[in-house]
């Protein structure tokens, strides 16, 4: 395996940096109350998103999960819709009708986020068997959690694309924490990766710390599922900063301070940053230059999403079914 | 014009639209070289082969998302569930997930995937393979159920659906494979969401759909000698209900009785009765009566499933007890 150009080494970075700013951002505002319903954070895992997404095509499809905004800033997702989308706004992704929990951006491949845990994972088998069925080369990721592995849909789902032989990867984002259940207590296994052999699939464990080390990964099995070779999947090791609701909201403590500075000290932005700059591929004042223009990137989104207009109630009923309305509204009263 | 079975009309007309249309594929358990638990697909591998005939894992939750994934990718997937009782293991996928991608998605998905499945009581299978859960699924805002009840139907929806961009099921009743029927060779739609009227009547309203539909055209006939005069309608559609029909037709008779085989608490009687009322309380004679399964699972022994299901003589019992006023007929 050749190491990723500076080329790749920057895109894998401007993803990343997308992410963490958007996911600042959107803590601020939901933490002051400016944001109805749940959050769940992606920051500390931005390398996995970030480092599988830059591996992959355009027309390649990805699922997600509940914790689904980095995969869509990841896949090229528009800021500005995202936040107004968080926000409830008509402009948003969704046209307010989903929220953090269901943005989705299907021109970009990218099919939702997904309040059902491993909910997602059948679907990106579906989207891999009909990249199978028309021949197009095209690979299909179902992103998870640790704890999705312990539900029934992933494991059917892996046994079918591991049987009917698709272009699948899945990627597991094993953060360690089942909502606030550590994983040691819900699988009797050190490595989520070792179910990958009872499927009949190749499995790598990778630090998901460590952006490069995801891509390397994601091109080996996206190549391998290109030529015919079926199924991959991916571990990687990563973990959330922030609670798995909101930055700090409930304020269960659940986890030690120690263990959350050891992962925060290994945080996968500086860190790539520094591989850049030791190779060349950029300068600390370029990078700077980025952090900044996308911080201007992520402030224009909060001001075009609190400047929308909320949803016309009028819309309410709007897109339950495609095509006419045909749900047959009530007579009139004899 | 041909006469065949509704086993044989499901199957030409798949055929046709897949013949049609190399974005349509079957997947399921048993639906290649088996070709359907019952029959429904015989043939079709011999013409498509496996890439458009996929047998798959016992995995009803997969078979569905793979479907969902397929047709937002474009694709127009049959997903095959064998029987009714099994889309309890799928139903976060079809309740969750597809019913609902499209209204999350603030209408940016399509998801054309077509949900085929045998349904009903009758055939000593038990609790668990001879269940109508359509009231279930018509509570799920995003699918759309039909339930056909003739030959000519069972192609004519199957093709709607097929051609619908929203998830549909669509029941075949177990015990109706072999009732036959006038169908064209040629492909044709029947509008989801229209019922028929399968015989016209003055004195009551009998509101059926699926099996029910005949039994209670025998027991229009049997009515007929006594000299009582009904109109059936077959619903078709059980989500949405053509319930305009139901209405008009309410409104002229001025009496109701609804029959299905699924059981009678909260099944579909329920919601056309409660419509009924809303749309036509001030022209009925008589309470808008049910017949329906009884509050238990379906039983086993022939002698047990036989006082369960409905038929022609329960149903006739029930209009004549409700043109006599009654609620209920003796005994």
């Amino acid at each position: 395996m050749t190491a990723p150009s500076h080329e790749v080494l920057r895109d894998i970075h401007r993803r990343m940096v997308r992410i963490r700013l958007f996911e600042e951002a959107a803590g601020r505002i939901f933490e002051a109350g400016r944001m109805p319903g749940f959050i769940h954070l992606y920051v500390g895992q931005e390398a996995v998103a970030a480092g599988v997404c830059a591996a992959l095509r355009d027309d390649d499809q990805v699922s997600s999960t509940h914790r689904g905004h980095g995969h869509l800033v990841a896949k090229g997702g528009d800021l500005s819709r995202m936040m107004a989308e968080l926000m409830g706004k008509a402009t948003g992704y969704c046209g307010g009708k989903g929220g953090s929990m269901h943005v989705c951006d299907l021109d970009l491949n990218m099919l939702g986020a997904n309040g059902i845990v491993g909910g997602g994972v059948p679907i990106a088998v579906g989207a891999g068997f009909a990249n199978k069925y028309r021949a197009n080369g095209a690979v299909s990721v179902a992103f998870f959690g640790d704890g999705a592995t312990n539900i029934g849909a992933f494991h059917e789902a892996a046994n079918m694309a591991a049987a009917l032989e698709l272009p699948v990867l899945f990627v597991c984002e094993n953060n360690e924490y089942a909502e606030f259940t550590p994983r040691d207590q819900t699988m009797a296994i050190d490595d989520v990766v070792e179910r990958a052999a009872a499927y009949g699939m190749p499995g790598t464990k990778v630090d998901g710390m460590d952006a490069v080390a995801v891509f390397e990964a994601t091109a080996a099995a996206a190549d391998r599922a290109r030529q015919g070779g079926g199924p991959s999947f991916v571990e990687c090791k990563t973990y959330r900063y922030y609670n798995h609701h909101g930055v700090q909201t409930l304020g269960m403590k659940y986890r030690s301070d120690d263990e959350v500075k050891e992962w925060r000290d290994r945080d996968p932005v500086p860190r790539h940053e520094d591989l850049m700059v030791s190779v060349g591929a950029m300068t600390p004042d370029r990078i700077a230059a980025v952090r900044d223009e996308i911080a201007a990137e992520v402030e224009a989104a909060i001001e075009f999403a609190e400047q929308s207009p909320m949803p016309d109630p009028a819309d309410l009923l709007a897109d339950v079914y495609s095509g006419p309305a045909d749900q047959r509204q009530p007579l009139p009263p004899a | 014009m041909t006469e065949l079975t509704c086993l044989k009309a499901f199957n030409d007309g798949l055929r046709q639209m897949m013949d049609a249309d190399d974005d349509i594929f079957v997947v399921g358990e048993d639906v290649g070289r088996k070709g359907g638990v019952f029959g429904s697909f015989t043939g079709l591998i011999d013409e498509f082969g496996e890439r458009r005939m996929v047998d798959t894992p016992i995995s009803e939750q997969a078979i569905v998302g793979l479907g969902i994934g397929a047709a937002v990718s474009g694709l127009r997937p049959v997903v095959d569930l064998m029987f009714m009782d099994f889309v309890l293991v799928a139903m976060d996928q079809l309740a969750n997930q597809a019913a609902k991608l499209k209204y999350m998605f603030g209408g940016s998905a399509r998801l054309p995937v077509t949900i085929t499945t045998n349904g009903g009581a009758g055939l000593s299978a038990a609790a668990q393979h001879s269940q109508s859960l359509e009231a279930m699924l018509c509570h799920v805002p995003g699918l759309k159920v039909v339930m056909p009840s003739t030959p000519y139907d069972m192609k004519g929806l199957l093709v709607s659906c097929l051609r619908d961009d929203n998830p549909t099921v669509l029941v075949k009743n177990k015990r109706m494979f072999g009732v036959k029927g006038e169908v064209p060779s040629e492909l044709y739609e029947v509008p989801i969401g229209e019922a028929r009227i399968a015989r016209q009547g003055a004195d009551v309203t009998v509101v059926a759909y699926s099996r029910m539909a005949s039994e209670s055209l025998a027991a229009a006939d049997e009515l007929a000698a006594e000299g009582i005069d009904c109109e059936v309608i077959d619903l078709r559609s059980v989500q949405p209900i053509d319930i305009d029909t139901v209405v008009e037709s309410a409104r002229r008779t001025n009496r109701i009785v609804v029959v299905h085989e699924a059981v009678r608490f909260a099944g579909l009687g329920a919601e056309i009765a409660a419509q009924v009322s809303e749309h036509a309380f001030d022209y009925l004679d008589a309470p808008v009566a049910r017949v329906a399964a009884p509050f238990a699972p379906v039983p086993f022994s022939p002698a047990l499933e036989a006082c369960y299901v409905p038929d022609a003589s329960r149903i006739a019992a029930q209009i004549r007890a409700t043109l006599d006023r009654g609620q209920r007929p003796s005994g």
